[in-house]
């Protein structure tokens, strides 16, 4: 399939998971009508429903899925490992334990945007360290490994945060926002995240070409002219900011990034740049398609949209890790 | 005329001296073998060469300009790298992996056009990999990935091609035909500098050899010149059997000679 056509064929679906985000729910309500809510028609109770719950976490939902994706086929194509992705490497835990810092402290509440820094800086963090240990080009054990130290570190300071926090009900807030989900989410987080994360995503757009090249090593991309500093600098910066926000706002959703490249390698001819985008447009039909799950498949609650991405994601990174066991002698 | 000289470099590679001020000039048309034991600092002369590895001391030259001086564009329009580790990562078709070639040539956000095509094709045509275009990169046998490989440096059209070990893991049929197309790039005007661990093809094709020794020349000239029983013992530890056949020097190794300080 040629990259437009399927480009086009993945932003109709985004497209479509997007309108069904905004009908479905508790609620239902439909597509003309919810479309007309957002434009400010019809009544108001349906306007509130839509406008108050629906649009921003299915706002934050496709944001969120792209910057996952974008930033699992990125860590990908840099590291030239297809089990890399920003939650198994401990980035976004890293970048959880950035934003529980903030919420432990206080910080949120005296400056809003102290969240979404937080996420930031604990991601980039979180990249530097899995990148230190895990060098480039390593092997699956290698990273697999760095990814075990980088979620056990932050696993832990994130568990001493807890311990230390100043009330029950504060342990349990942090607790509830760190098993990921897009509830109760208002147009506050939409602009607290938005920015960050589209910044980030168009940074690790940049990468396509340098990505390419890497497909031939390191020595081979930079005699190709290829600014390897440059390229690591970009890639650390976007995933930072795109998942770093990312978790600020929704905790951990993990192994987005992981399934939706993996998914559309094939279909892009495994070229790593072409991939960028079209795992971004991807991993948002995912996500949106995910918090709707999520919000329809128990009628009295709502499942943390954290938790059942891990229920898919995790015995599909088993299978992978059983293939690459198998293509490593 | 394009010349690429390395003019007393030196380079650490930690604290280690991996190359001590050593000088290597390449010209258009000039066929180099760079040879020498392992260790000797073969491929960082390579990499100093391809500006791949910044010298403590030491410069490399492009055209009298120094490398450092010239744009990562421009400088990887002009020299053509071909690493000695030839992963090919992912299991992208042939196709695509000799179009990388042409990554130098084109601006920042271009794609690759019908020109950049037809050259990838003809750099394929070249090496006789047209059948294998759609093949993955990853499901390819030591020869065609050799080949592949080198079709994607010259892909980019480079006036000085390096190639480190570009011959090793190949049966002697496929040594012969990579060397003979590296040959054929010198004789059309392209300099080529290529680490080699096998004398007899090092003897049999390059016109002037290079012979490292622990991050030093031990010795610069003709084939018939560098590899004397002489330098073969004292740097290569072996005794060889040497001859002429069609013109041609030929080395072959025969025996280690015993070390003398054990």
């Amino acid at each position: 399939m040629r990259r437009g056509a399927l480009l086009a064929i993945l932003t109709l679906f985004a497209l479509a998971a997007f309108a069904a985000s905004l009908g479905f729910g508790p609620v239902a309500i439909d597509l003309g009508a919810a479309l007309g809510a957002v434009f400010g028609d019809g009544p108001e109770a349906l306007r509130l429903i839509v406008l108050e719950i629906r649009l921003p976490r299915t706002i934050l939902a496709l944001a969120i899925g792209a910057a996952l994706g974008i930033s699992g086929a990125a860590l990908q194509g840099y590291l030239r490992n297809p089990l890399a992705e920003a939650g198994v490497v401990g980035v976004s835990a890293a970048g959880a334990l950035g934003a529980v810092v903030v919420f432990y402290f206080g910080l949120a509440r005296i400056f809003p945007l102290a969240l979404p820094l937080g996420g930031l800086a604990g991601a980039a963090v979180g990249v530097w360290l899995v990148y230190a240990l895990a060098g480039r080009g390593g092997s699956t054990a290698t990273l697999i490994l760095a990814g075990v130290a980088v979620n056990a570190l932050a696993g832990a300071l994130t568990a001493l945060a807890l311990s230390l926090a100043p009330s029950p009900y504060a342990t349990l807030e942090i607790i509830h926002w760190m098993l990921g989900g897009l509830t109760d989410r208002s147009m506050t987080h939409v602009w607290l995240a938005l920015p960050f994360i589209l910044a980030g995503t168009f940074v690790l757009a940049t990468l396509a070409r340098g990505l390419d090249a890497l497909t031939l090593g390191e020595d081979a991309a930079a005699s190709l002219g290829v600014n390897l500093a440059g390229l690591r600098l970009r890639l650390v910066l976007g995933t930072a900011l795109a998942v770093g926000a990312s978790t600020a706002v929704a905790g951990v959703i993990g192994f987005v990034g992981l399934v939706v490249p993996h998914l559309l390698r094939g279909r892009v001819g495994y070229r790593p740049g072409a991939l960028l985008l079209a795992s971004a447009l991807g991993g948002a039909t995912l996500t949106l398609l995910g918090d709707l799950a999520a919000r329809l498949i128990l009628t009295d609650r709502e499942i943390n949209l954290g938790v059942l991405t891990a229920l898919i994601g995790a015995p599909f990174f088993l299978a992978l890790v059983l293939q690459a066991r198998r293509a490593e002698p | 005329m394009t010349r690429l000289a390395a003019d007393g470099v030196t380079v650490r590679l930690g604290a280690r001296v991996a190359l001590d001020r050593v000088s290597l000039a390449v010209e258009a048309g000039e066929f180099v073998g760079l040879i020498g034991p392992n260790g000797a600092g073969k491929t960082t002369l390579l990499r100093a060469l391809a500006g791949l590895v910044e010298p403590a001391a030491g410069r490399v030259v492009l055209d009298a300009r120094p490398l450092a001086a010239i744009g990562r564009r421009d400088r990887a329009r002009r020299l053509g790298y071909l690493p000695q580790d030839g992963t090919i990562h992912w299991a992208l078709p042939v196709a695509d992996v000799v179009l990388m070639g042409r990554l130098p040539h084109l601006g920042a956000w271009d794609r690759p056009g019908e020109g950049d095509r037809a050259i990838a094709d003809d750099a394929m045509a070249a090496l006789d990999i047209a059948d294998l275009a759609a093949r993955a990169a990853t499901r390819l046998s030591g020869g065609e990935k050799a080949r592949v490989l080198l079709a994607r440096a010259l892909a980019g059209a480079p006036e000085i091609l390096l190639a480190d070990e570009p011959v090793s893991g190949l049966d002697p049929y496929h040594r012969l035909e990579v060397m003979e197309h590296l040959a054929g790039l010198a004789a059309t005007g392209t300099g080529v500098v290529v680490v080699l661990h096998d004398l007899a093809l090092a003897a049999r094709f390059c016109r002037r050899l290079v012979l490292l020794d622990r991050g030093r020349r031990a010795a610069e000239g003709a084939p018939a010149d560098v590899l004397t029983s002489e330098l073969l013992a004292s740097v290569y530890r072996i005794e060889a059997v040497r001859g002429r056949h069609e013109g041609a020097e030929y080395v072959l190794p025969w025996r280690r000679v015993p070390s003398s300080s054990s």
